[in-house]
């Protein structure tokens, strides 16, 4: 098979740029745990407003200080709209859907997870900047979906713990 | 006009016609945010014509457009399309598919977007029109399969032409995707819709959605890319630069096109992050055969701008046929698919991902990669094409010569701002984005502003581009059709079959790859006990 001279030199760049790229994923993910949220666990979105932590959706602060937000997602509102959260611990969102799929992001962070129903997503982060973090649905889930959002307020270290 | 040429622009013209349509609605949808009021204006209509713009343009405009351009290669490049009775029996049953799902659409009842993710659920119509779209592709490609055969037979130790080679690859790929899509809507979605089932799993729906919709990209892509390869050196006036490494390229699309469709689903829960990670790598090989493209073709332009008479490190780019809308489509393209590779890259990159998953940079994304380097390639060949099987003379050459440009323009000025917007937190895909008044979401208005004024510029160019297609075809005398000719290679490739020409093997190793790749996290969505929906219909 004829292969020019530039062009083997080219696949070698070529080769190396992949093996660079693919390398950064991989000590990103095995040495920094830089994962994507892959969180699996099965609950019946017809019982979230009956049984279960999704009742009464809210922030719940760990002995250790890590603190966990639960919200319920359904057209078209995020249950609770507003939470408060510490900066400079992690915190764990835990959302489900309670009928069709939604997108949990909050905006200009790391934290954009699938909200799917049957299924607990889970999506971990620590805010280093106190201030008032914009959530967007940002998958489809019907006509009334821009309208779809919720308010993550991180207060600085000092009040942690403020509650709701 | 022979049979085959009616069969050509029978697909073409529906593909005109169904980008005509979508590019209307892709601009109402660019204005849509900026807070103009336009008639119809409402969250109702913008996701309607979301999903009719997308249903039309990624399903609609690429499948007809490359069944025409698969017969045009097969025909011109082994001499005869096998069994045109089948071949029209696809047409028609593509057209009545087509033709189902756009009423579907526009009657309001469907409007789920092309991804149509459920548990959305739309009338059972939308489906079966897709369905038979897509049959109809299936017929194509038996029919593309049969072409080849029937050469092959008659020429046993031939090798096969460079473009034929080419839109095989396309068409293997096509199926190896389409099995996906035909599990999830066939097996899942259809009895669903029905009421025969009550419950569905949205995750396993969207693994499925998602084997079909990446190799979906190369089912677009592989076409453009026969186009550069075998017609854009000729008409620059060169050769070209490899055949034998083409061949290769071709044959690692197949394989590895389909075994990466996790990258999509990288914020899903339920599915493992070893195997997001196996997707990411087999993401990272599918760009080796693009980047050996970027060079190849690169290669065989400078060897046409240094015939044309071009000096220097770069003279030889100045000296290329730039007024030549063909050329120029073809050559803003691959600047633009540079940029959308790139991107690629930033999307499959695992943890990365959630800086970007569904926000407003994937439209900026696609809108480079299929919007401009397939959209606008093809755009280009039309007038390369049209002439020579109808014998009419292209008119408002001017406006054609300006067509890429502007197209080019507006997609910059669309994209590159759809891009920073993503990264600032708007999402895609939403009727506005004021959000209350939130103080980061007034960071997004410039740049929605912008991708509005890169909208219009984009609907101009389309006006361009049919103003020239369909005028030429209303106004211009019918002369005799002209020859359908491809690149000579520099080196010719090694005479008789060789082991690159072995599709059927090929083809295996392809669907053994998407076992290994998909058979365990399927495998695990199926058996999870878990908690199916009922269906929703929220429009």
């Amino acid at each position: 098979m004829h292969v020019d001279r530039y062009e083997r030199y080219w696949m070698w760049v070529a080769t190396g740029m992949l093996l660079l790229f693919t390398g950064a994923v991989s000590f990103t993910a095995l040495a920094g745990a830089a994962h994507p949220p892959s969180h699996t666990e099965m609950i019946d979105p017809e019982t979230l407003s009956v049984s279960g932590e999704f009742v009464n959706p809210g922030v719940v602060t760990h002995d250790d200080g890590r603190v966990t937000v639960v919200m319920r997602a359904e057209m078209y509102v995020f249950r609770p709209m507003r939470v408060h959260v510490p900066a400079g611990v992690p915190v764990t969102f835990r959302v489900t859907s309670a009928d069709v799929l939604h997108g949990f992001q909050i905006a200009r962070t790391n934290v954009n997870v699938t909200v799917a129903p049957g299924y607990v997503s889970e999506a971990t982060t620590t805010f280093a900047t106190p201030g008032e973090y914009l959530v967007v649905c940002n998958e489809y889930c019907g006509l009334a979906h821009h309208l779809m959002q919720a308010a993550v307020v991180v207060d600085p270290p000092a009040a942690a713990g403020a509650g709701r | 006009m022979t049979g085959a040429t009616r069969l050509v622009l029978a697909h073409f013209w529906v593909a005109v016609a169904a980008f005509a349509v979508a590019s209307l609605l892709g601009v109402m949808q660019a204005i849509a945010r900026t807070g103009i009021a336009l008639p119809f204006g409402s969250a109702g209509m913008y996701y309607l014509s979301v999903t009719a713009h997308g249903v039309l343009m990624a399903l609609v405009f690429t499948t007809f457009f490359i069944m025409a351009l698969g017969y045009m290669v097969m025909d011109s490049a082994l001499g005869r399309i096998a069994a045109p009775r089948w071949a029209w029996a696809a047409f028609w049953c593509a057209v009545v598919g087509t033709v189902i799902t756009t009423v579907a659409i526009l009657s309001g009842s469907s409007t789920v977007l092309y991804t149509f993710y459920p548990p959305l659920k739309a009338h059972p119509a939308f489906y079966v029109g897709a369905t038979l779209l897509v049959a109809g592709s299936w017929i194509w490609s038996g029919v593309m399969i049969g072409s080849y055969r029937v050469w092959r037979r008659a020429n046993p130790l031939a090798r096969v032409p460079l473009a034929a080679h080419g839109m095989m690859a396309a068409v293997l790929v096509w199926i190896l995707a389409t099995i996906g899509l035909g599990i999830e809507v066939v097996v899942l979605i259809l009895p669903w819709s029905f009421g025969l089932v009550e419950r569905i799993d949205p995750i396993a729906a969207r693994t499925y959605f998602w084997w079909f919709g990446h190799p979906l990209t190369y089912f677009w892509l592989l076409p453009a890319y026969v186009l550069w390869y075998t017609l854009i050196p000729r008409v620059a006036g060169g050769k070209l630069f490899s055949d034998a490494v083409t061949r290769v390229v071709f044959v690692q699309f197949i394989l590895f096109s389909t075994p990466v469709g996790l990258h999509h689903q990288f914020t899903d829960p339920g599915i493992a992050n070893g195997w997001k990670l196996v997707h990411t790598f087999t993401t990272y090989a599918i760009m080796f055969p693009s980047l050996v493209t970027a060079f190849t073709v690169t290669a065989s332009l400078e060897l046409a701008g240094r015939a044309r008479g071009g000096q220097g490190m770069f003279g030889w780019i100045g000296a290329l046929p730039w007024r030549d809308p063909f050329f120029a489509g073809v050559a803003l393209s691959m600047i633009t698919f540079t940029m959308g590779g790139f991107g690629g890259a930033i999307n499959a990159a695992y943890s990365m991902n959630a800086m970007i998953h569904n926000t407003a940079w994937v439209q900026g994304h696609f809108h480079l990669t299929v919007g401009t380097a397939v959209a606008l390639s093809f755009m280009g060949v039309s007038y390369w094409m049209l002439p020579r099987l109808t014998g009419r003379a292209l008119i408002l050459p001017r406006l054609a010569t300006l067509q890429p440009y502007l197209w080019f323009a507006g997609m910059m000025c669309f994209s590159i701002p759809n891009h920073i917007v993503g990264l600032l937190g708007m999402p895609r895909r939403v009727f506005t984005a004021g959000y209350a008044g939130s103080p980061v979401a007034a960071a997004w208005v410039p740049y929605v502003n912008l991708s509005a004024i890169g909208g219009v510029v984009l609907m101009l160019s389309s006006a361009c581009y049919l103003a020239v297609i369909v005028g030429s075809m209303l106004v211009s005398p019918k002369g005799a059709p002209g020859v359908i000719e491809y690149a000579e290679p520099v080196v010719a490739a090694t005479p008789g079959p060789s082991v690159w020409d072995r599709f059927g093997v090929w083809t295996l190793v392809a669907a053994a790859l998407i076992l290994l790749a998909y058979a365990q996290p399927l495998y695990h969505l199926h058996t999870m006990p878990g908690f199916p929906s009922r269906g929703f219909s929220p429009f």
